[in-house]
């Protein structure tokens, strides 16, 4: 394959399998934006039309509208790439993982943030195939750097677990209330 | 002067060189890691951020931004993979270089030229502080909206190939920062009825999603991988002066490197590209340039790293971001109630310079700690991709949660998470929806007071900045279509061209 050679080579990217699906969502996405704008906006009496609260809106979403019905059309006019499929198919398995990172939020308000961590990096870890010693090592160590370094050398805001309060009240409480 | 010894000052605090070295270490970690680029690791510490003093927070992400292209150049090099988005084009003379056992040469040069860059670029910077000052009052609202809008027309059409995915993106971004409840007029706009919605969508939110959540979804889907690379062996030191062999090419790389730096939009693609170029053009011995050229290695690596520099100009002179990070870094400044713009220059110089000089040393800082940690950096970058991505994960949710422990902000970063996956797939920027964002903001708001004093849309661009700006937009669309014209009538097959230069996967 040729090596960029020309100024506008600089600026070019071609499209890739799924363009025909991202163009027909994101035009779709755009119609129900511009049939929900009526309602979503306001248009006040007197008011010049530059500072309209509903103008910058309803020139974001025409310009969605816009641009994305002219993607639409180059990608139904150009020649089909194939791996359509797989492709939506990898889109969708991506969000098993994004379900773990959920998982993780509502966790740590209930566990606490250091026990949470553990528990989440070393099930991932176990989820993603390592078997290995080692690996749930690392797991554990990353897990307890992150906790020492955002909340207890940064101070991050990221409360206290649920279940802390169930332990005997006294210094060890507290210590791992204000740094776990 | 007292401006200058000021900013040193500034300096001194212990914070501050502890930022500074944390953050040029760390970039240098970062950028040398494949996935994790600048992007991904400001985003995850921006919040955290928060809490230190302005010139603290700056440092340290500056320190992020600036270094991690160095860090960025030992994978491009020694695996053909590039570390960071903007070291791609080092993997067409680098790598070549490594085959034929010239590594050490290859990692020399692309330091050297690193360093080169970014210390001219940051003293012709220091030098034109003094006229920027003069300049950047004279850009009231109407020319700061027309420099906004020209940003936003600029990463729209720097996308040739998938302008209207750009724009449409663009547009995505500024429709997302006009969410929840209006300020002039107190409306609700596009809220649904939603009470979490009415405070609007928080940048950091969009950013982490975008960049740091989606790289962890494409490493924790896609297969393994684990680099295999050999140790590099003899004087980095004697390696890195060979890049005075080329000065010639390493001065045009910090010239261009400003220049597009300026530019909002634009940034290292076409600092590299021109540098390269030109190059080009001008060696002995054209023919080498992509099967291993020195002189090819020194354009791409002295361009890259006189960027951020200059990228701070827009940021800190007119308040106007022209790429993603410096977008992240306009936050920092707002939470703190420093506002970024003409008045900065006026009134806080030596923050300024202050800024500068840390970029100076972040340079040296990072280029002593090459001269040792090259081969401590290669056992690094054998992170298995998968357990990267859980690493990324992990540290995402603290940069969101830790926002206002908000659930629903993590669920929209996560929703970000996949739009981001879905477009990094698609080989698609994220860069326009970031930049809709905050220049949408400063648009509507810029716009807004500048309409007050404007009878006729003449009066608009009456003042000689303004014009030009406008006509500097004018010309950028119409040169646009021309060139699209004359591209399909030279009709140059899709499959003569390397389509991954742009792979926004290693963003």
């Amino acid at each position: 394959m040729a090596r960029s050679k020309t100024f506008q080579d600089l600026f070019k990217r071609y499209r890739r399998p799924g363009d025909f699906i991202i163009s027909l969502v994101s035009f779709l996405f755009g119609l129900a934006l511009l049939a929900a704008l009526p309602r979503q906006t306001t248009w006040v009496d007197g008011q010049p039309l530059f500072g309209q609260p509903a103008f910058w809106p309803t020139v974001a979403v025409w310009a969605m509208v816009v641009f994305s019905g002219l993607h639409l059309l180059g990608a139904m006019l150009s020649e089909r790439i194939r791996g359509r499929t797989e492709e939506v198919v990898y889109w969708l398995r991506s969000i098993e993982f994004a379900i773990w990172f959920i998982a993780y939020v509502l966790i740590v308000p209930r566990l606490g943030y250091l026990p949470s961590t553990l528990i989440f990096t070393n099930l991932l870890v176990f989820r993603l195939g390592y078997r290995q010693a080692r690996w749930f090592a690392f797991a554990t160590l990353f897990s307890i750097a992150v906790v020492v370094i955002f909340k207890g050398l940064l101070h991050v805001k990221i409360p206290s677990g649920e279940i802390y309060s169930l332990l005997p009240s006294g210094k060890f409480r507290l210590f791992v209330m204000i740094w776990l | 002067m007292s401006d200058f010894l000021s900013g040193l000052n500034l300096l001194a605090d212990p914070a501050v060189v502890f930022a500074l070295f944390i953050g040029s270490i760390g970039g240098v970690v970062i950028g040398a890691v494949p996935g994790v680029g600048a992007a991904v690791a400001i985003a995850i510490l921006l919040p955290a951020t928060f809490a230190l003093e302005p010139l603290v927070g700056l440092t340290m992400l500056l320190g992020i931004y600036g270094s991690s292209m160095y860090g960025g150049s030992l994978p491009a090099i020694l695996i053909n993979t590039p570390g960071t988005a903007v070291n791609a084009l080092t993997t067409y003379d680098g790598h070549p270089m490594t085959r034929r056992g010239e590594a050490l040469r290859a990692l020399g040069l692309a330091y050297g030229a690193s360093f080169v860059g970014g210390i001219l670029s940051i003293a012709a910077l220091i030098l034109l502080s003094p006229v920027l000052a003069k300049v950047a009052p004279l850009f009231g609202s109407r020319e700061i909206f027309l420099a906004a809008l020209l940003g936003i027309v600029l990463v729209v059409i720097a996308h040739r190939g998938q302008t209207l995915v750009a724009g449409s993106l663009a547009a995505f971004g500024i429709l997302i920062n006009t969410i929840g409840l209006e300020p002039v007029r107190y409306t609700q706009r596009f809220t649904f009825g939603q009470d979490w919605l009415s405070s609007g969508v928080d940048l950091i939110v969009v950013v982490l999603g975008l960049f740091a959540l989606s790289q962890a979804f494409v490493l924790l889907t896609d297969p393994e991988r684990a680099p295999i690379t050999q140790r590099v062996q003899g004087n980095m030191f004697t390696a890195m002066l060979g890049v005075f062999r080329h000065k010639r090419v390493a001065g045009a790389g910090s010239f261009f490197g400003v220049l597009m730096g300026m530019i909002p939009g634009v940034g290292e693609f076409t600092a590299q590209f021109l540098t390269y170029t030109y190059a080009q053009k001008t060696s002995k011995d054209p023919d080498a340039f992509g099967n291993g050229s020195p002189e090819g290695l020194v354009a791409s690596e002295s361009a890259n790293n006189a960027v951020p520099a200059a990228a701070m100009i827009p940021l800190l002179a007119l308040g106007i971001p022209g790429e993603a990070l410096t977008a992240m870094m306009l936050s920092v400044f707002y939470v703190h109630n420093v506002v970024p713009g003409p008045g900065l220059f006026q009134n806080s110089m030596d923050f300024v310079y202050a800024l500068y000089i840390a970029m100076i040393l972040l340079n040296v800082i990072v280029v002593v700690f090459m001269l040792f940690a090259s081969n401590w950096l290669i056992r690094i970058i054998r992170v298995p991709t998968r357990f990267l991505g859980v690493m990324i994960l992990t540290l995402s949710f603290v940069g969101v949660y830790s926002l206002r422990n908000s659930v629903i902000d993590c669920a929209l970063a996560a929703g970000f998470g996949i739009i981001g996956l879905v477009l990094k797939r698609m080989n698609l920027p994220v860069v326009p929806i970031v930049l809709g964002m905050v220049l949408g903001g400063i648009m509507e708001v810029k716009l807004r007071a500048a309409m007050a004093r404007v009878k006729t849309p003449l009066d608009f661009v009456d003042r000689p900045i303004a014009a030009l700006l406008a006509i500097a937009i004018v010309l950028l669309i119409v040169g646009h279509v021309w060139g699209l014209f004359r591209e399909k009538r030279r009709a140059v097959p899709e499959n003569e061209h390397d389509h991954d230069i742009h792979d926004s996967q290693t963003r």
